[in-house]
């Protein structure tokens, strides 16, 4: 906690300062005050100019009429025209979840298998499928399917088999890093009493790696729901499509369509964000795991007042 | 394999656009991420919940979504433009597109720093009288950036695979000149794949190395 922007109430312990002060900044008196005051209405200000810039650029550019943005209040333009779109991207991620999660876990035991048969080419693909983009890997399934195995790759098959390559092999450095957060004395005393190898994994390792990289996994599922709409480029009718192909040729409304569907994103994204928070409070307090909760390879963790998680995309 | 030494000097156009697309996109990035963490760690409620508000809605949106959303809706609707060629200007597009959502990245990198630094640091600045700019500037910025070189290196990389997003409004940056090479050379699929994966792991891995030497060069001894 010893860190800048640790609770602000440590910092000025004052309870009958006003306003609270950072650790940056000292609790403002009355100079500084009047001045944040200033500063205030003068970045308000910023920010209705910024709003009336977009909004006279929207008007100038007819984007403002009505006929444009009605066609949201309509029940039948979102039966018909964008839930499709949503069920589909819906679809294709939770079918890439349920095949991504125990190709992970398959992928993160193998790398840390005591046969070097297994360990080296699990090795080579998670760190293969996660240094390439992930639109690369969907070009390349759905080409590759019909000119090397003369299958027709649908665009749904195309974007589940890039998301669960993609993701698997970073869901497999999230068991790894998860049973490698299990102290050594649980694996020790497991062998001690007499389990085999495998036995330690699954009693032992696995139930309480699972507690700790809870959290972790659902973060990562974010990233694969969002990635769903890569499926865009190659024709895939997801919920992005129905905002930048289907409304715009039905009504010529390519912003506020893009703005809306951008809102239905953000809403799904932060309700699994949420879970994933939920989670990650549960298994900091559960006993039923020695190991702390593990984060996404490379994810940004920020503590304090503001705190976050972001799997880094 | 004729296919990939036939086309060379298509690849490697493609793969310099990609360079460029990550270069340009990585420092506006950074400049816009270390404004917006130094927003939401500001006096101003105002500039806080700007910041806030910001990372939240770009980190949650995918990047389809942005970059589709730059290039028809500001360059085809609101005629947003930076050249008169129609492929430069949807290059600009997609640097916006891709900067702004790697900003938000970079700014939770940042607060990240920030929080690694002791309480100390900013307090002992406090006590000597510097305002908040200066100790953001002077004291906490500095050994907050160096604390978080290695994060930066993975955003980077991610930016550097997120280049291929690009391809959505059309610009011919590596993955869109893969399609193009498949559709052209139908026999080939398989050479030209491996071609540019391996294309993508010359681009990220020395940076991964890179940034992992940096980071442990320019930690902060404590």
């Amino acid at each position: 906690m010893s860190a800048v922007t640790a609770e602000p109430e440590q910092a000025s312990g004052h309870p009958s300062v006003p306003e609270r002060a950072g650790v940056l900044y000292d609790a403002p008196g009355p100079r500084a005050r009047l001045r944040n005051n200033v500063l205030t209405v003068l970045v308000i200000l910023a920010v209705l100019l910024a709003a009336y810039v977009m909004v006279t650029k929207l008007e100038e550019k007819n984007q403002l009429d009505p006929a444009l943005w009605t066609p949201f209040l309509r029940g039948d333009v979102w039966v018909n025209l964008i839930l499709p779109g949503l069920l589909n991207t819906l679809s294709a991620a939770v079918v890439a979840s349920l095949i991504t999660v125990p190709f992970g876990f398959v992928l993160g035991i193998g790398r840390l298998s005591d046969h070097s048969w297994i360990r080296v080419p699990a090795g080579v693909v998670v760190e293969f499928f996660r240094a390439i983009p992930l639109l690369i890997m969907i070009f390349a399934v759905m080409y590759g399917g019909s000119a090397v195995f003369g299958l027709t790759v649908t665009p749904f098959a195309a974007v589940v088999i890039g998301l669960v390559l993609y993701n698997g092999s970073v869901l497999a450095e999230i068991v790894r890093a998860g049973i490698q957060s299990i102290p050594r004395g649980q694996s020790e005393a497991a062998l001690a009493v007499g389990l085999r190898k495998g036995q330690v994994m699954r009693m032992i390792l696995l139930p309480q790696a699972v507690t700790a990289m809870m959290p972790a996994i659902v973060a990562q599922l974010v990233v694969l729901l969002k990635d769903t709409a890569l499926g865009f480029i190659v024709a895939f009718e997801d919920l992005l499509n129905a905002g930048a192909r289907v409304l715009p040729s039905n009504f010529n409304n390519i912003i506020p369509a893009v703005i809306v569907i951008a809102i239905v994103y953000i809403i799904i994204n932060l309700i699994v964000g949420a879970i994933a928070t939920w989670l990650e409070r549960r298994s900091r307090r559960s006993r039923r795991t020695t190991a702390r909760p593990v984060e996404p390879p490379g994810a940004i963790v920020v503590p304090g007042p503001a705190p976050g998680v972001s799997a880094v995309d | 394999m004729h296919a990939l030494f036939e086309e060379f000097p298509t690849i490697r156009e493609a793969f310099w656009l990609t360079i460029r697309l990550t270069f340009a996109s990585g420092i506006t990035a950074l400049v816009l991420g270390t404004i917006l963490a130094a927003m939401r760690v500001s006096p101003l409620p105002v500039l806080r919940g700007i910041g806030t508000a910001y990372v939240n809605i770009l980190r949650n949106t995918p990047l389809t979504l942005v970059i589709v959303f730059c290039g028809l809706g500001l360059g085809l609707v609101l005629d947003v433009s930076f050249s008169t060629s129609l492929s430069t200007n949807y290059l600009w597009l997609s640097i916006i597109g891709l900067s702004a959502y790697t900003a938000a990245f970079v700014c939770e990198a940042i607060r990240a720093g920030i929080n690694t630094v002791p309480l100390g640091q900013a307090e002992a600045a406090r006590a000597i009288g510097l305002t908040f700019s200066q100790n953001l500037r002077l004291i906490v910025l500095p050994q907050a950036l160096r604390a978080v070189i290695a994060p930066l290196g993975s955003i980077l990389i991610a930016l550097t695979k997120n280049t291929t997003v690009a391809a959505a409004i059309g610009v011919t940056e590596a993955s869109l000149t893969m399609k193009t090479l498949f559709e052209a050379h139908g026999d080939a699929v398989v050479p030209i794949f491996f071609g540019f994966a391996l294309g993508f792991l010359v681009l990220t891995l020395p940076t991964g190395l890179l940034f992992t030497w940096l980071s442990k060069r320019l930690a902060v001894v404590r």
